[in-house]
């Protein structure tokens, strides 16, 4: 049962990995305009350099 | 508009989901203007207007939201709209100026981001308890089961004192001031059964109720974000609503006009209203002569002449001709006052309802304690042991917890105000779906409302062709609403004008040309010799000959007739009243077929005819747009008010409708009787549930497992429920 001590945390981490993630991307606004993020990927606009 | 059906999304490659092609980047920081881009639709439409406004001297940066579909735009302070919608244009996009200082609130729409942080906080505690629970329930025993209590512990404990604190709030809040809410057996069933459960690990017992008190945590707390996300947003809509209204006047210092914005504007201020303008303020005429337009204020559909002297009233249009005004009051203080009478009817109207959710926690509150007391005091007296019996009580509070209650309202008034906003209605109110399935009697205001607001001409046939080719010749110089839909009518009848010279406009008369040798006018009554009847007309004279009216009658709004006829036939009285002169009234009654009219009523009238109604135990949906209508909006039961009506009622109705259709009026009601039935469903689904674990609980037989079971299963449920309603 030794292993529960090694994966206990592991499986904690992984998951607060996830959770901090997720605050993350509510922090930056990144749910502000789902519709036009989702379109704006498929610009090549600045594909060879990024937007100054 | 942000009226739109979700169009699917483009996945054209699945792999470039994965990597974002543009760095995170919030919207131009100091956005001074926002414009609404109602046609934008797709990726090259942001392309194209950004690239074109970037573009533009003096545009600093420019960012496009779709979901909104709106441009904010960071710019020199020497740039304003007007000079960036022609580019607009010119790339082919409407757009329309907003009021960024409206929009404010939405862009830091802080409370629902908390409410969603909490919600994965609750969400990532649950999933590992849960996983926890699940080793405990299959048979962990010994000292891995107390480790695993006491991990449980470690991670619900600041889990759950951070993501229920909007439930802690609202039970202390209602304590506070000595009554029940669904909160308080929320926070009293979450609190015991942490510290039973710490109880119970501090002995190595066998039952924790960590994860059921996490997992109620987030049931409960996906209710509140739905709920929160469905008002805000009917509220970012009503937001943009006001915002297309840019305040803005022209106020004049030493005979130099400047453009200012109307919340700038001070009593004593001399200010410069345009022919089609609105009325910044309250204020009396001092130069000019023209014609105004009242009906948004009192429904009478006659132009009013304005000469210097004449007191005229903020949100009255100027027709003809410029006109100065020099301020009364500003700003706050005309609307105030009635916004404040207003208010106060509101209240007594609004606050005598009560919620089905209310309704239910009622009955619920008390008697869940009573059960959760009567339990705990009966297994103390049989059996002597205080952790048994507290054990227990925990155990039913657990089990009988809202959960499905909390979620049964919500749940299906995000669905049913979904898809009324896809047929371009907008529910703002929280309770208005259940206040509009119980309505009985609907009470419509004319002007505006089930017509157009825009003139009809009524007798053209009557007219010889020489007359009418003069009446063209001379309303083509106008812009006056009467002129251009005589020039209208005329035009699609084959009436070529005729040539008549030196026509000329005077402003708040009518127009003036020379014919032939005879003097030709085309204007009020007063102007040519003839006596105004009760009719909107306006008067031809050619030469010395008799004056002969055009006669006009307001246009029907589309859909108007449909709506009512609907209504009837659902078994709903419809009534008509308005402020407009009886005969307007009684035509248009006939009409659409109404039995019950009244005409010239005062705002007052109408508020006292919807009390008197609702003394008599009816239930009154109130469909109007004026000024005029804000008390009777705001006394009726629940209200609503096209989108083209005043700021005022617009803030005063419970719903508005974006479209310039009526037709959806009738199937809201549909709608709402549909939910509000969605809704007792769920609740009963929620009881049935309870009826049969409570027992099991009472019993002593309850174990957490059982108390998770029956919690996901009424959820999961009643979400289903409500979702067939799409």
């Amino acid at each position: 049962m030794t292993i529960l001590t090694y994966l206990i945390p592991i499986s904690l981490t992984l998951g607060a990995i996830g959770l901090v993630g997720f605050v993350y991307t509510v922090r930056s606004n990144q749910y502000d305009d789902p519709e036009g993020d989702s379109r704006r990927i498929l610009s090549d606009e600045w594909d060879d350099h990024p937007k100054p | 508009m942000t009226a739109q059906a979700r169009p699917p999304t483009a996945a054209a490659c699945p792999g470039c989901l994965a990597a974002p092609a543009e760095a995170v980047r919030e919207g131009p920081k100091d956005a001074r203007i926002a414009l609404s881009l109602p046609t934008i639709h797709c990726q090259a439409c942001i392309s194209a207007v950004e690239r074109g406004l970037n573009a533009h001297p003096g545009v600093k940066d420019a960012r496009v939201n779709l979901t909104l579909k709106r441009a904010m735009i960071d710019a020199d302070a020497g740039l304003s709209a007007d000079d960036l919608i022609p580019v607009l244009a010119g790339l082919g996009y409407e757009a329309h100026e907003l009021d960024p200082g409206a929009l404010s609130a939405t862009q830091s729409d802080k409370a629902g981001r908390d409410l969603l942080i909490r919600l994965a906080v609750a969400g990532f505690a649950s999933m590992n308890v849960m996983l926890l629970s699940v080793s405990v329930w299959s048979g962990a025993t010994d000292a891995t089961r107390d480790l695993f209590h006491w991990i449980s512990a470690v991670i619900t404990l600041p889990a759950i004192a951070y993501s229920a604190q909007p439930f802690f709030r609202n039970a202390w809040e209602a304590l506070s001031v000595r009554r029940l809410n669904m909160d308080v057996p929320i926070v009293l069933a979450i609190v015991l059964a942490l510290a039973t459960s710490l109880w119970e690990t501090t002995l190595s017992g066998e039952h924790a109720y960590f994860d059921a008190a996490l997992a109620l945590t987030f049931f409960l707390l996906a209710g509140r974000y739905l709920d929160y996300r469905t008002r805000a947003i009917a509220r970012s809509a009503a937001q943009e609503l006001a915002a297309l209204e840019v305040p803005r006047a022209v106020r004049v210092i030493d005979g130099v006009e400047q453009e200012v914005a109307v919340a700038d504007l001070a009593v004593g201020d001399l200010v410069l209203v345009r022919p089609g303008g609105r009325m910044p303020a309250d204020g009396a005429v001092v130069d000019g002569r023209s014609e105004l337009d009242r009906s948004l204020l009192t429904g009478e559909t006659l132009p009013v002449f304005a000469e210097p002297g004449l007191a005229v009233s903020a949100g009255e249009v100027n027709l003809t001709g410029p006109l100065t005004i020099r301020a009364s009051a500003v700003g706050e203080d005309t609307s105030l006052h009635r916004m404040a009478d207003l208010l106060a009817i509101a209240e007594s109207g609004r606050s005598r309802y009560t919620s089905l959710a209310d309704a239910a926690a009622k009955l619920y509150a008390p008697g869940v304690h009573i059960l959760a007391g009567l339990s705990f005091v009966g297994w103390y007296l049989w059996s002597g042991d205080l952790r048994v019996a507290l054990n227990i009580a925990a155990a039913v509070l657990i089990i009988t917890c809202p959960c499905a209650l909390g979620l049964a309202v919500p749940a299906v008034t995000t669905a049913a105000s979904g898809r009324l906003f896809k047929k371009g209605m907008l529910i703002k109110h929280a309770t208005a779906l259940e206040r509009l399935a119980q309505i009985d009697t609907v009470m419509f205001d004319k002007t505006g409302t089930l017509t157009a607001g825009t003139p009809e001409l009524t007798n053209l046939g009557e007219f010889s062709r020489r007359e009418l080719e003069i009446a063209l010749a001379l309303a083509g110089a106008s812009a006056h609403p009467l002129s251009v839909s005589l020039a209208g009518a005329g035009q699609e009848a084959g009436i070529i004008p005729a040539e008549v010279q030196d026509v000329t406009e005077v402003p708040g008369y009518g127009i003036e040309g020379n014919w032939h040798g005879q003097a030709v006018r085309l204007g009020r009554a007063g102007w040519v010799g003839a006596d105004q009847g009760e009719q909107t007309a306006v008067w031809l004279s050619v030469g010395a000959s008799v004056p002969r009216a055009f006669l006009f009658t307001d246009a029907l709004r589309p859909g108007a007739a449909d709506a009512v006829r609907a209504l009837q036939e659902a078994g709903k009285d419809v009534l008509l009243i308005s402020g407009d002169a009886t005969g307007a009234v009684r035509r248009l009654a006939e009409t659409l077929h109404i039995g019950t009219w009244e005409a010239e009523a005062l705002p007052e009238d109408k508020a006292a005819r919807i009390a008197a109604l609702g003394k008599a135990g009816h239930k009154v949906l109130m469909v109007g747009d004026g000024l005029n209508d804000t008390a009777a909006l705001a006394a009726a039961d629940v209200s609503i008010s096209p989108a083209s009506a005043l700021d005022a009622a617009r803030v005063a109705s419970d719903i508005v409708l974006l479209g310039r259709d009526l037709a959806p009026i009738a199937e809201a009601c549909e709608v709402a009787e549909k939910a509000t039935k969605r809704i007792r469903e769920n609740f009963r689904i929620a009881t049935v549930y309870n009826v049969i674990a409570v027992p099991l609980a009472v019993a002593g037989l309850a174990t957490p497992l059982i108390a998770a079971l029956a919690m996901s299963a009424s959820s999961i449920t009643v979400s289903l429920n409500a979702l067939r309603l799409r």
